[in-house]
């Protein structure tokens, strides 16, 4: 197990984390502003990815697909917003999950039916196919660096507008108390309809950027959506910092987790036996992780409400 | 003359009972028509349904009805739906399972309740050993057998250390196994991921640490678009090749894994280029009712149906007539579209395996048969089967 080997596995994990981050700061924002389970966020996820890939296949840019992508998502999450969701702030959090589950069904069905049950091909643009050399030894796909990149810029921009913005201060305002900043006179269910837009554009950008590396199918989102469920309960519902952490955090335990298990495990057991429990210890890595934070911090790592 | 007129009301009375089979025989289908994986059960259903399209809506020359339910891959929703065909609908005989645990959950209940379970595409080895039945029937493979073919040609390519790769399931564990039996060099590397999994960044740095002269994997669905993705842009394709079961190199999946995955080799009990009558109008057929290209899983479909049409003109369309009809199914006397099929002693395929290719015609990335891994390839478990 070379130093050169676990750096790359850093970089892997911080590359999923990443990933994460940008399914989660959607989520959190949603969870902990408008105090609504979305089971249906990963449905989000999947539009987007479907989308960029229809409209990459018709232009032949990537690109062009991720821009199109983006908008047609958030107004679709604002439909849904409108439609449905909105009919269900006052009912409790069984509801709620009922009745996005519901939308997951909808979604499915929808996007099997416009875009067929097979997965389609979404690659990324042809300028980021090659392989840097960062590490020695270890060529590092120029994409994947490039999802590093998007998703610490979104971390950025996300900061700037929840701490710089008069949108981001309603944002937190609301996050905190609610009733307070309707009753301060804000006109809370635009609020809401521009938070669940701007989570809907977050989740596609995740699908989109996830398009090139995972496949693109029916029931993609629903994979990475309980992994970013444990991303928000461990950074703390509302909070987009507790989604940074809580992301690199999940991505680095559980890449580390597949990585390394297998050879500690080797080293006091069988191979066999070591492969087939540290594939059951490396799935469970991140779930131990969660109960290990809420033991520690039962609101997670940085609660938003105070 | 009254005893004419007797005879002829007797004659009708007896013919009214196959025209009273203007009754259908009913078929329940319980497959995966919603959400993730999908595309296999409507593939299934697609090629089981063209069979009974080219009889004019029967099967052997009996008017069936097809009633096809979607498990959305849930052994409880399966188990449910089971449970009504059988009880309510008075099926007796069933089929379209695709996912092993699914299969094990539904198959024993059904068999011991009388009804005939013809498997198109699920083939777990408890259900292939000692969980043997006279009423289940697998039309397309022992799990393993895919595997193994690899194993096998693996071998004979000379590659001496594999790094190999499957979900941590049953079917997974089986196709390792299966690989196993027959792969005879040393092993760089055996991991289990995890069902599902999306990203292989991990299990490929250290696949790339490990040194193997190849690769298997078996991972099928959306799990091998991932992988083979990642593993191209990772730039080890040409550096290290991959060799996997057809479940990753199919048509359902080829168009989205693209040409990352042109040139790998796969194996397979079927492909459309193999040349016999039955084949050929399959293919055709299929092309012309769907406008896409048949998979693996359409022609299990499509011959579990043929099968079927086969028993029911043995016993005319007479299902209680579970000996006959049984024994008829036993027969396999059907043309498989694969070319030749029997059936071993435990109702499981013995059948040629080809070695597959992934090549472009046109813009289309499909397979082609460049060897035969295994002739008369019986599985490992029939041996275990006591009925």
């Amino acid at each position: 197990m070379s130093p050169l080997l676990i750096l790359e596995q850093v970089l892997n994990g911080l590359q999923l984390g990443v990933m994460l981050f940008l399914m989660a700061a959607g989520l959190t924002l949603v969870l902990g502003i408008m105090n609504l389970v979305n089971l249906a966020h990963g449905s989000l996820y999947m539009v987007g990815a479907f989308v960029a890939a229809m409209v990459a296949r018709w232009s032949g840019s990537f690109v062009v697909g991720l821009l199109v992508a983006l908008p047609v998502t958030a107004l679709v999450g604002v439909v849904v917003e409108r439609v449905a969701l909105r009919r269900l702030y006052e009912r409790d959090h069984l509801d709620q999950v009922l009745a996005t589950f519901g939308l997951i069904l909808f979604f499915n069905e929808a996007a099997t039916m416009i875009w067929g049950p097979r997965a389609v091909y979404l690659d990324g643009p042809s300028w980021l196919s090659g392989a840097v050399e960062i590490i020695p030894g270890a060529p590092y796909p120029a994409y994947r660096l490039a999802i590093i990149a998007v998703g610490l810029a979104v971390a950025v921009l996300l900061y700037l507008l929840v701490t710089r913005t008069r949108l981001g201060m309603l944002i937190r305002a609301g996050a905190s108390n609610r009733e307070m900043v309707s009753a301060l006179g804000v006109d809370i269910k635009r609020l809401y309809t521009l938070v669940f837009g701007l989570g809907a554009m977050l989740a596609a950008l995740g699908g989109v950027m996830a398009g090139p590396i995972y496949a693109v199918e029916v029931g993609m989102g629903e994979h990475i959506l309980i992994q970013t469920f444990v991303v928000v309960v461990i950074g703390g519902i509302g909070s987009v910092r507790g989604a940074l952490v809580g992301a690199v955090l999940v991505g680095l335990v559980d890449t580390l987790g597949r990585a390394f298990l297998p050879g500690m495990l080797t080293l006091f057991l069988g191979p066999a036996t070591a492969a087939s429990l540290s594939a059951s210890l490396a799935s469970m890595a991140i779930y131990i992780l969660m109960a290990a934070v809420l033991v520690w911090r039962p609101s997670g790592l940085f609660p938003a409400h105070g | 003359m009254k005893l004419q007129l007797i005879a002829l009301g007797l004659a009708g009375a007896l013919l009214a009972v196959p025209a009273g089979a203007a009754e259908p025989v009913k078929i329940g289908m319980i497959t995966t028509l919603s959400g993730g994986g999908s595309a296999l059960g409507i593939d299934i259903r697609d090629g089981f349904a063209l069979a009974i399209g080219q009889e004019g809506g029967s099967l052997g020359g009996v008017p069936v009805e097809l009633m096809a339910e979607d498990d959305g891959r849930k052994p409880e929703k399966a188990t449910e739906i089971a449970n009504r065909m059988v009880e309510r609908d008075k099926i007796g005989i069933m089929t379209g399972i695709v996912w092993s645990n699914l299969a094990i959950a539904v198959v024993p209940k059904v068999t011991g309740k009388g009804v005939f379970y013809v498997s198109p595409n699920a083939g777990p080895s408890k259900l292939a050993g000692a969980g043997c039945g006279p009423n289940y029937f697998n039309v397309a493979w022992q799990n393993d057998n895919l595997h193994e073919a690899m194993g096998q040609y693996v071998t004979e390519k000379g590659y001496k250390n594999v790094y190999i790769m499957a979900p941590n399931y049953p079917a997974g564990k089986d196709a390792l196994k299966g690989f196993k039996r027959f792969f005879k060099g040393d092993l760089a590397g055996e991991v289990y991921t995890k069902l599902g999994q999306t990203d292989y960044a991990a299990e490929i740095a250290a696949l790339r640490s490990a040194k193997p002269d190849a690769v298997f994997f078996f991972l099928p669905g959306g799990m091998g678009i991932s992988f083979l993705k990642q593993y191209a842009q990772a730039g080890l394709t040409d550096k290290v090749p991959v060799f996997g079961p057809a479940f990753s190199f199919d048509q359902t999946i080829l168009g989205a894994v693209g040409d990352a995955a042109l040139g790998v080799i796969n194996s397979s009990q079927w492909n459309k280029d193999i040349d016999n009558p039955a084949n050929a109008a399959f293919v055709a057929d299929f092309q012309k009712a769907y406008g896409r290209l048949p998979s693996l899983y359409a022609s299990q479909g499509y011959d579990a149906a043929r099968l079927i049409g086969s028993a029911l003109m043995a016993v005319g369309g007479d299902v209680s007539n579970a000996d006959g009809f049984r024994t008829a199914l036993k027969k396999a006397d059907f043309a498989s579209v694969r070319g030749k099929f029997r059936f071993g002693p435990n109702n499981h395929p013995v059948q040629d395996i080809y070695v597959r290719q992934v090549v472009k015609e046109g813009d289309v990335l499909t397979n082609k048969i460049i060897a035969t891994a295994f002739t008369d390839h019986a599985d490992a478990y029939a041996a275990e089967c006591k009925m």
